[in-house]
């Protein structure tokens, strides 16, 4: 609290704090420079994941574990499910959110609603596969984009919402009264002044998306569709005592997800609650 | 102005069917199949009434222990998480060096996927390699060197505790904003009055971040009811359906082919999902409802 001239008491106090926020931030970073450190060791060196850094820094591992874990698909795969389920969700979600909130006859209150109810809902699975099997959905690659996607919907339009209520009416008025038609009024108008929550659905979709594990572990059979998460996870089962493989598997997997963490930060922390709670 | 002509119904129709047709109907067609003996053994399928049910509640099977051990995990990982959380974000809000730095770091487990934050804690848990038991031993406390994961009584435990390794910092940022959005001057007006810290605390902190709070709450209690991922990866249920959660138990149905039991469970968590849904939307939405 105070900033200047504190007591010797309160400087002890501010030591303290700063031990423990480096020892709270050690916790959470040790098991992650495991990673790192056993991605870089060689076959002899890797029996465990130990917390010692490598004899020799061996960057082969990486290449061993992209031959052979098909890594390259697998990144393919996740890129493509991850990138054309998140452009598909956030385009409907933002459309949604838009007519749901623009006009809130009763109806449309009660099909938000309904539409905000999968937030909480769970996925029956196995009659999911069902449903699947009847689209002929089941095991393609867009069955599993449109399955994402309809994971992925009730959270972005709630997300959106919120957003689109604070755009002020007036400016559709106004540009209905020059002539605007619907379309042209949202793609023009309203879509570029909700860039900010557009952003935020779009980091969280795609994280989510580039996640996820237990959709294609139900609805993909064939390992040429197979997201890296499974590929990883197979790969796991297959490499167990080999950690260095495991390892820079993993890292390879995450990289994407930490690199646009890195870059998004601001707009994914407090993302996940943005459309409940203002700032 | 006509409001049906500038904002048409099919804006809202992409979201609606796609959702409709691969979440919602689903779940309307499990409850049907949960009455049938559909399995992967015959294509025939037909009714059988309650059975499945019956099957499901019957003290002879472990369903229930896995209905138990979801709801076990729920609130173990909510409490031990937001409290931690709330401490940790209460104490570090003043005073830190670098806080970004720290920010960034423990939201970190949050982004990763779950799955490899299993992978990597089922090496750091390993009886005889893993960093864990090494790391106890080097120092000298051999006696708590343990069988995390494959232990009948530390397992669920173990799963807990890394879930709330995975999550707590999440909680912890968001709270951590909540509490530097709160204005500097209520705490000094309340010093003026001569507060003590646990007063400003019980008085100003706590109801301004009550919104914040519920919010991390009902999104914890949903992760925690549909638990999967972490629990398949460390334990896959073990030992002994010791740590098998619903979601698990749906999976290894719906593995072994009897599927109308999977969606009998299925739909008994529905049940429960709409029955506390409701109650969880409320709590998510209510900011929206007062503007």
């Amino acid at each position: 609290m105070s900033r200047t001239g504190r007591p010797p008491q309160a400087r002890g106090v501010g030591v303290v704090k700063n031990v423990i926020a480096w020892a709270l931030s050690a916790v959470m970073l040790i098991p992650l420079l495991l990673i790192v450190f056993t991605a870089f060791k060689s076959d002899d060196d890797a029996q465990s994941m130990s917390f010692t850094l490598p004899k020799q820094w061996d960057p082969s591992t990486f290449l061993t574990v992209i031959q052979q874990g098909k890594l390259a698909d697998g990144f393919l795969n996740s890129m493509l499910y991850s990138t054309a389920g998140t452009l598909l969700t956030v385009l409907l979600a933002a459309m949604a959110a838009y007519m749901f909130s623009r006009r809130r006859t009763r109806l449309n209150n009660v099909l938000y609603m309904f539409l905000v109810m999968g937030i909480v809902l769970p996925i029956n699975y196995v009659a999911l596969m069902k449903v699947m099997q009847i689209f002929g959905l089941n095991n393609t690659r867009l069955g599993i984009v449109l399955l994402y996607s309809a994971i992925q919907l009730p959270f972005m339009v709630f997300l959106m919402y919120g957003f689109v209520a604070r755009i002020p009416q007036e400016l559709d008025e106004a540009a209905v009264i020059d002539g605007c038609g619907p379309i042209r009024l949202f793609f023009s108008i309203i879509l570029p002044l909700m860039t900010p929550a557009l952003v935020t659905a779009t980091v969280l979709c795609f994280l989510n998306m580039w996640n996820e594990f237990v959709l294609p572990l139900y609805f993909l059979n064939s390992t040429d569709k197979w997201p890296m998460t499974l590929a990883v996870y197979n790969f796991f089962g297959k490499y167990e005592t080999q950690w260095n493989l495991v390892a820079a598997d993993v890292l390879l997997t995450s990289l994407p997800v930490v690199v646009m963490y890195l870059v998004c930060q601001k707009y994914i922390v407090g993302g996940q609650t943005a459309g409940a709670v203002k700032g | 102005m006509d409001k049906k002509k500038i904002y048409p119904w099919y804006f809202g129709a992409g979201a609606l069917v796609l959702y409709s047709a691969l979440f919602v109907l689903p779940s309307l067609i499990g409850i049907g199949y949960s009455f049938t003996n559909w399995s992967s053994y015959s294509d025939q399928i037909s009714f059988v009434g309650l059975e499945n049910f019956a099957r499901v509640f019957s003290p002879d099977r472990n369903y229930l222990d896995y209905l138990w051990n979801t709801l076990w995990f729920t609130v173990a990982t909510t409490v031990l998480k937001t409290v931690l959380a709330l401490a940790f974000a209460v104490l570090l809000s003043t005073g830190v060096k670098g806080l970004n730095v720290h920010r960034a770091i423990l939201y970190m487990p949050a982004i990763l996927s779950v799955l490899i934050v299993g992978m990597v804690f089922s090496s750091i848990l390993d009886p005889a390699n893993g960093l864990l038991n090494t790391t106890l031993r080097a120092v000298g406390l051999d006696a708590l060197a343990q069988k995390w994961l494959t232990d009948a009584h530390l397992a669920m435990w173990s799963v807990i505790g890394v879930d709330v390794w995975r999550g707590m910092g999440y909680v912890m940022v968001i709270l951590l904003v909540g509490i530097l959005s709160i204005s500097p001057t209520y705490y000094e007006a309340a010093q003026l009055d001569g507060a003590s810290s646990w007063q400003q605390f019980v008085r100003i902190t706590l109801p301004l971040l009550r919104p914040t709070l519920a919010v991390a709450i009902v999104l914890n209690v949903l992760y925690g009811l549909k638990v999967f991922d972490i629990v398949y990866v460390l334990t896959n249920g073990g030992p002994g359906h010791r740590t098998e959660v619903l979601y698990t138990a749906v999976f290894s149905e719906f593995s072994n082919g009897r599927f109308a039991v999977g969606t009998a469970l299925s739909t008994v968590m529905l049940v429960v999902m709409v029955i506390l849904g409701v109650f969880m939307i409320r709590v998510l939405t209510r900011n929206e409802v007062q503007e």
